[in-house]
């Protein structure tokens, strides 16, 4: 009101604004930037904290060393990490085989396939599996898909054996378990994405598809899925961050041993389980916890690598899909 | 009129199967969700009763081990306090990249930050805040408030990201006509753009409450497990997730079950949450 009122009071005129008002403007603008540099300024403290934190144990065993070594022993304090990557690795990749393509399938299948009104309650659906908390798809994991997939495991395992990673017997807790759980818990996300970049083929191409003949099924296939790849590569690496970064859950089904598995139906241990389950007995040891802090700090980087990977490719397929209708227009 | 040549029968086997594939996929999806829902009731309901919600665990390993009230205590007061650091916090970042930085350098550097904030694993989130606040003992060692932190930064991006896409969803018409009308841009930005943009915002910070309240590993390094219900800040405190991991390491039936009630009473809340926020976003005028 004060800036607009018609008299001139106090020596201004009726279009200035009052000096209260006048200063707001730059005390917002610079309120809100303050908040937004901030947040750059967390992200840096955060990673030096962790460094410096880390620090001894690198200084102990090497960077390369520290990575690299198949050797996590807590009673001998020697900590190398190569158990614990090879098992966030090992549990990733089973989580991305099963994961990704029944998540695909899911997109194709509501953007593409379903009945309208079917539409909305199924995607609300597999959107409340994202709304399940970590631990207790850890708490399901261990009582009640672990005990009963062991039949299954073993059958698989002794029918496989001739191959690396199957054979032997297979442990209730096990890595396999772990992807599975893993693959459940990424299939929101992957599938939403998906779907987000789906939604945003051009319908020229989808009806160009089916105009010359093509079955639904030769529509996805020649207008949907080219279209929409470097998006879907995108999303299947988001689910990947997810994996490799998911603690509960894997925590409480993968067995936390600290080996590298023989199977992927023995026990393993990932670096974010580690971090969890060792902290409480490390909280006394200066090597030890400088030794869970690396972890952490190995699977900060790694989850970093993979997410700006993923960030690139659905940046890049959002570009895509603007800049296409203008250069058609153009 | 010339006629198209009929579809040979392997194209259309191929269609067929194909799209019964993706339905079978689809469905399969949805296996683990009603194979989790019913193993919630079924192990969850038995747990439950007055006792369950009226008491603190025990401790006790045999004999009766209490139920969870000071867990649920505890969420509630550590999400609340969360959600009052994370919520502001985020929507002014939004503010910022909407209104003033727009496509600007600065602001693109701050979002592609946010994203990969998005992408640290929540247990890197407790590790930061265990070094930063328990071990360098500020206020002590493990603290509910400490607890808050670590979920405020798990909620941080999530509320920036979902608040920026309803901040541009304001359509730049109001903008004008407020700033044609002589309102100077700090009242366009809190009396114009927020006021419109406020249940979209809502909808975006309760599901990221939704998401913090399920949040396990940021709880072990910062508000640390303890039986008791604890209304102290500045102490130790309880919560669901944890109390339901501390739970599910002890081989005794009587704990699991416990467990299992205390995980559908999790689920149950983060649900009303949700739900919450589905139906303030249907009743905004944006989208």
């Amino acid at each position: 009101m004060e800036a607009g009122s018609i008299p001139a009071r106090g020596g201004r005129s009726a279009l200035e604004r009052s000096s209260r008002s006048r200063a707001l403007d730059p005390a917002l603008r610079w309120f809100l930037t303050g908040l937004a540099a901030f947040v750059l300024f967390l992200i840096a403290f955060f990673f030096i904290r962790l460094f410096i934190e880390a620090k001894p144990a690198f200084d102990k065993f090497g960077y390369l060393g520290f990575v690299f070594d198949n050797n996590w022993d807590v009673s001998k304090e020697i900590f190398g990490a190569w158990p614990l990557v090879v098992g966030t690795l090992i549990t990733s990749v089973i989580a991305l085989l099963i994961g990704v393509p029944v998540a695909i399938a899911t997109a194709l299948y509501l953007t593409e396939l379903c009945p309208r009104r079917a539409r909305q309650p199924l995607t609300i659906l597999i959107e409340l599996l994202a709304a399940v908390p970590s631990v207790v798809y850890g708490l399901w994991g261990i009582f009640v898909l672990a005990p009963h997939l062991v039949g299954p495991e073993q059958w698989v395992s002794d029918k496989l054996s001739f191959l690396p990673l199957f054979g032997g017997t297979v442990s209730i807790p096990n890595c396999f378990v772990a992807g599975l759980i893993l693959a459940i818990m990424i299939l929101p996300i992957v599938s939403a994405i998906s779907r987000e970049v789906m939604t945003t083929v051009p319908p020229q191409d989808k009806e160009a598809a089916l105009s010359l003949g093509a079955t639904r099924w030769e529509m996805i296939q020649m207008s949907v899925l080219p279209y929409s790849r470097a998006g879907i590569s995108g999303a299947a690496m988001l689910g990947l961050g997810r994996a490799i970064g998911e603690t509960i859950a894997v925590t409480i089904v993968i067995g936390n041993a600290p080996n590298v598995p023989e199977s992927i139906f023995s026990q393993g241990y990932t670096l974010a389980a580690v971090v969890a389950n060792e902290f409480n007995e490390a909280a006394s040891d200066p090597t030890h916890r400088a030794a869970l802090i690396a972890a952490g700090l190995v699977l900060f980087v790694l989850t970093l690598l993979v997410n700006a990977l993923a960030r690139f490719y659905v940046n890049r397929a959002e570009r895509g899909q603007r800049s296409v209708p203008r250069g058609m227009a153009g | 009129m010339t006629t198209l040549p009929a579809v040979s029968s392997r194209r259309r086997a191929t269609d067929r199967v194909m799209r019964v594939a993706l339905l079978v996929l689809t469905l399969i999806a949805l296996v683990p969700l009603v194979l989790i829902v019913y193993y919630l009731l079924k192990e969850g309901l038995g747990a439950w009763s007055k006792d369950f919600f009226t008491t603190d665990p025990t401790g006790r390993f045999l004999g009766d081990p209490g139920g969870i009230k000071s867990a649920i205590f505890g969420t509630i007061v550590m999400v609340a306090l969360a959600s009052l650091i994370a919520i502001p916090f985020g929507v002014g970042v939004a503010l910022y990249l909407v209104e003033y930085g727009k496509a600007g350098r600065f602001a693109n550097i701050v979002r592609y930050f946010i994203d990969v904030m998005t992408g640290v694993p929540s247990v890197v989130f407790g590790l930061f805040v265990y070094i930063v606040l328990v071990v360098s003992q500020i206020g002590g060692t493990f603290a509910a408030w400490k607890g808050s932190i670590a979920l405020a930064l798990l909620m941080l991006p999530v509320v920036t990201r979902s608040s920026e896409v309803v901040l541009n969803l304001v359509p730049d018409s109001l903008r004008e006509a407020a700033l044609a009308l002589g309102a100077p841009r700090w009242r366009v930005t809190l009396r114009v753009v927020l006021p419109t943009a406020l249940p979209g915002l809502m909808t975006g910070s309760m599901l990221a409450v939704a998401r913090a309240a399920g949040e396990t590993a940021p709880l072990l390094f910062t508000a640390a497990f303890v039986f008791g219900t604890q209304f102290d800040l500045s102490q130790r405190m309880n919560s669901l997730p944890l109390q339901i991991f501390n739970d599910v390491g002890q081989a005794q039936d009587r704990l699991v079950q416990r467990a299992w009630g205390a995980a559908l009473t999790l689920v149950v809340l983060v649900l009303l949450l949700t739900l919450v926020a589905r139906l303030v976003q249907r009743r905004s005028r944006l989208a």
